[in-house]
């Protein structure tokens, strides 16, 4: 069985550009509004007198292939690629879930 | 300056054309039309029939490494799209604001253009023809030279106050002789791994949101990749951003005291001796003088006037004061209040006693190939015809920096033909009445007597609708060739022509053409690649010779001052009349100009008018950048217009309470001068309930084009008069006072 992929997300530096929902939507030619990544926003809500909730987190849809084609050219996902940030990181899910655990905001995609 | 032009190249495995199963892939700079400030690396792919199918950021160029924002990855809808204009086209000037174009070939419209152009010099003399551009687009170069070689001093941008970049452009060459940008690395080929590179310990985001906005040569995620190098920021900005919600302080500003809040800042790390004493005694003049002003501005007076706490302020000025390098990235809102040149001085006096000049990871003067502004051609104009530039001689300062005419002078001089009458307008690249023009509705009256108006642009606009007598089409980037010499470091880099659209042309074919016609031995360039070509004399490379090697960067090294790079003799200092960083500027007091900072208060605003807080109880901010659009441009475009379907208005909870507004109401934004509808969007972004933001530049597309698609009811510059500030830069555009009420039915 071949080795199996997924996408972390360093989420604590998404900035909700939306790069990740056009990148993939030009790559696939999906309709507007529809993706296989949609970014939600968290806040802003005041926490105490210094902090704010204020966040972003790309979720991946149905669909998402995981950009198999661009994988098989040695391409990154077009998402990845694109992000701004650069908090998206695609590998194989063995290596990955390494990682997730090295700090926290993080989240795991297996897809 | 005496940079020696020696570039250092950036190896990439892949040529600047290349095949890719079925596409044909072309590498380039995204470089205008659409408008942007940047010039990200692209791959742009066409199909066998030469269309733009995709764009991707090229992960081989160093500037934005892959990465893009969503509006060039949605480019291919831009080029391809239906609205486009395809093709020149006229309409009788007694037509003026009717959907009557009629379609010619270019060579009628340039013959047309030629005769009537060249019949107003005859009489009224070329002065009497302005040209004028918007922002972002790769234009000033080319127009600059179009309006020098026709004999016309009048080339500018028909903004009040020449409110964007201008007035900080102006002030950092007449104080210091260069303009400044914070290091991020971006002149080394190899980036943050560059071994003279150092991260800055604090950047100062001051008016500025530049993960959206897009600014003068930076990268805005630039500031993320730091801050995961270990930078810490410090924000001001009246509104709570994703960047200030990470500042280890986010100075929430009222819009407009920013000269204050420096002053303060300034009291701060010179009463407590932060500053770099040996930097100060070797390259700054006047700093007695400044020691001596900055004491009108003690914390607490400072924290009453912008509305923030005084330990907020001492806070930051501490965290920048010690640290052992810093910048200041800055933004439009500094730009954008009537008194911006003291603003602009004080800021800049910031980092400049602190000595964060030309070190790793503090402000550096940014390299150049060709100032754009006024280095391509001003050598055309007559001593007697640039003696003639509207507001020269009001306005001294505007020897220094960008070579333009003054804008509200302009204005003036269209309705009263004094000293001369304006005869005739060349707006290339600017959709003044939706966008940069103040008043709108006084520049559409007093445009709509001239006897020509030429509009040279993408898409149907607004102003093209209500003036236009010719419209030429215009290209995007992937329909020409081009060189990016724009804003920021600059680097030996091209645009690459791969597709091609009706009958458009670019920007500067249509100048290359129009202006030799006018003027032959001023364009003595076959076609635009020998025209870039001359821009890159003394650069080793042709412009075929450079689309081979892109992106090329000029050899860069630290502490030029020091060894005498920054001036034109050689002599090390800056170029300025001491030779120094001027905190007392001489070219001020020449132009009788208070020599140091200050701070005005707003006018209208809450100290200065209190009386008109009865009625106008609001202090609105505007032009908060989206992701999605480009000032006036990108509401035709369907995947970015999905992003911002409508003109916002943000309003604090207490605020929509106070006034019974609910979510998504439409509301009426006016002040004295006029008003513009708005959507409400209750969010407590604002840090202040006084405060309210929106965004500029809105039209329907999809309007009635002879109700000139709705620009008057929602153009917020409907509230901004032509009120410049005492040096004839600055303008009140993001400092008013506001009431908002429901919108009735059928308005």
């Amino acid at each position: 069985m071949a080795e199996k992929s997924g996408i972390l997300i360093d989420y604590d530096w998404c900035t909700g550009c939306h790069s990740c929902e056009m990148a993939c939507q030009m790559e696939f030619g999906f309709p507007v509004g529809q993706s296989g990544v949609k970014v939600f926003q968290v806040g802003p809500w005041q926490i105490d007198e210094r902090k704010w909730q204020y966040s972003f987190m790309p979720v991946f849809t149905d669909m998402c292939t995981l950009c198999a084609e661009r994988a098989a050219k040695g391409k990154l996902p077009s998402c990845v690629q694109h992000c701004q940030a650069d908090c998206m990181k695609y590998g194989s899910l063995e290596d990955l879930v390494k990682e997730v655990s090295s700090h926290n905001k993080q989240v795991l995609y297996a897809i | 300056m005496s940079e020696e032009k020696k570039y250092v190249l950036v190896e990439h495995e892949k040529p600047w054309r290349y095949e890719e199963e079925g596409y044909t892939v072309t590498r380039g700079s995204a470089w205008t039309g659409p408008g942007c400030h940047l010039g990200c690396g692209v791959l742009m792919y066409t199909n066998d029939e030469g269309k733009l199918v995709k764009v991707e950021g090229d992960p081989e160029n160093p500037f934005n490494k892959g990465r893009l924002c969503v509006r060039c990855l949605d480019l291919p809808e831009v080029t391809n799209s239906d609205k486009r204009l395809l093709y020149p086209m006229k309409r009788d000037k007694d037509k003026r604001g009717k959907n009557e174009f009629e379609r010619i070939s270019w060579d009628e419209a340039l013959d047309d253009i030629e005769a009537k152009f060249n019949e107003i010099a005859d009489s009224s003399g070329p002065e009497s023809i302005v040209f004028l551009q918007g922002t972002g687009r790769d234009i000033a170069s080319w127009i600059s030279r179009l309006a020098w070689s026709f004999g016309s001093p009048n080339y500018g941008f028909p903004l009040s106050g020449l409110a964007c970049y201008l007035p900080r452009v102006s002030g950092m060459m007449s104080t210091t002789g260069s303009f400044w940008v914070c290091d991020c690395s971006q002149q080394f080929v190899d980036r943050y791994d560059n071994e003279q590179y150092e991260v800055p310990e604090v950047m100062i985001l001051w008016g500025n949101n530049p993960l959206i906005s897009n600014s003068d040569g930076f990268f805005g995620h630039w500031v993320t990749d730091l801050m995961k190098r270990g930078m810490k920021i410090i924000t001001v900005d009246p509104r709570m951003t994703w960047l200030g919600r990470r500042a280890e302080v986010n100075l929430a500003i009222r819009p407009g005291t920013d000269a204050a809040l420096a002053l303060g800042m300034l009291n701060v790390i010179i009463n407590e001796e932060l500053y770099d004493k040996e930097f100060v005694d070797k390259w700054c003049y006047g700093f007695d003088e400044l020691c001596k002003r900055v004491q009108e501005y003690p914390v607490e007076k400072v924290a009453n006037i912008c509305w923030l706490e005084a330990e907020d302020i001492r806070m930051a000025a501490r965290a920048f004061g010690n640290a052992k390098n810093g910048c200041i990235q800055w933004g439009l809102a500094v730009d954008m209040v009537r008194e911006a040149l003291p603003a602009i001085q004080a800021i800049a006096a910031i980092y400049q006693i602190c000595g964060y000049i030309e070190k790793p990871g503090c402000m550096i003067a940014p390299p150049e190939i060709l100032f754009y502004g006024g280095g391509f051609g001003s050598d055309l104009l007559t001593p007697e015809q640039e003696a003639k530039r509207i507001g020269l001689q009001k306005y001294p300062l505007l020897h220094h920096g960008f070579a333009t005419l003054q804008a509200d002078e302009m204005m003036a001089q269209m309705e009263t033909a004094d000293p001369y009458a304006i005869k005739g307008a060349w707006l290339q690249t600017t959709n003044t009445i939706a966008c940069m023009g103040a008043d709108p509705k006084r520049f559409y009256n007093a445009a709509r007597n001239l006897d020509i108006v030429v509009c040279i642009d993408l898409f149907m606009t607004p102003t093209i609708m209500a003036l236009a007598d010719y419209v030429l089409p215009a290209a995007t980037f992937p329909e020409r060739d081009g060189i990016r010499v724009g804003d920021g470091p600059q680097r030996g880099e091209t645009i690459n022509k791969c597709t091609s659209v009706g009958e458009c042309r670019s920007d500067m074919e249509i100048n290359l053409e129009l202006g030799r016609r006018f003027n032959p031995s001023a364009w003595p360039w076959k076609d635009v690649q020998e025209m870039f070509s001359a821009v890159y004399d003394g650069t080793g490379y042709d412009f075929k010779g450079m689309r081979e090697i892109a992106p090329a960067y000029p050899q860069f090294s630290y502490d030029r001052h020091a060894k005498g790079m920054l001036r034109q003799d050689g002599q090390p200092g800056f170029n300025t009349p001491t030779g120094r960083i001027e905190l007392w500027a001489t070219q001020y007091a020449n132009a009788d100009l208070d020599p140091l900072p200050y701070f005005g208060e707003p006018d209208p605003g809450p100290t200065s008018t209190p009386e008109l807080l009865n009625e106008y109880p609001l202090i609105l901010t505007t032009g908060a950048r989206n992701w999605g659009m480009f000032h006036s441009e990108h509401r035709n475009i369907p995947r970015l217009r999905a992003m911002r379907p409508d003109p916002i208005i943000e309003v604090h909870p207490e605020a929509a309470s106070e006034y019974g507004l609910k979510d998504g109401d439409w509301v009426w934004v006016e002040n004295q001068r006029g008003r513009a509808k708005r959507k409400v969007q209750i969010t407590t972004v604002l840090l202040n309930s006084k405060y309210c933001s929106t965004d500029h530049a809105w039209w329907y597309p999809e309007g009635d084009p002879e109700k000139l698609f709705d620009v008057f009811d929602l153009n917020i510059n409907n509230s901004v008069p032509w009120v410049p500030g005492k040096s004839g830069f600055g303008s009140n555009y993001k400092c008013m006072l506001v009431k908002l009420y429901k919108v009735k039915d059928g308005e």
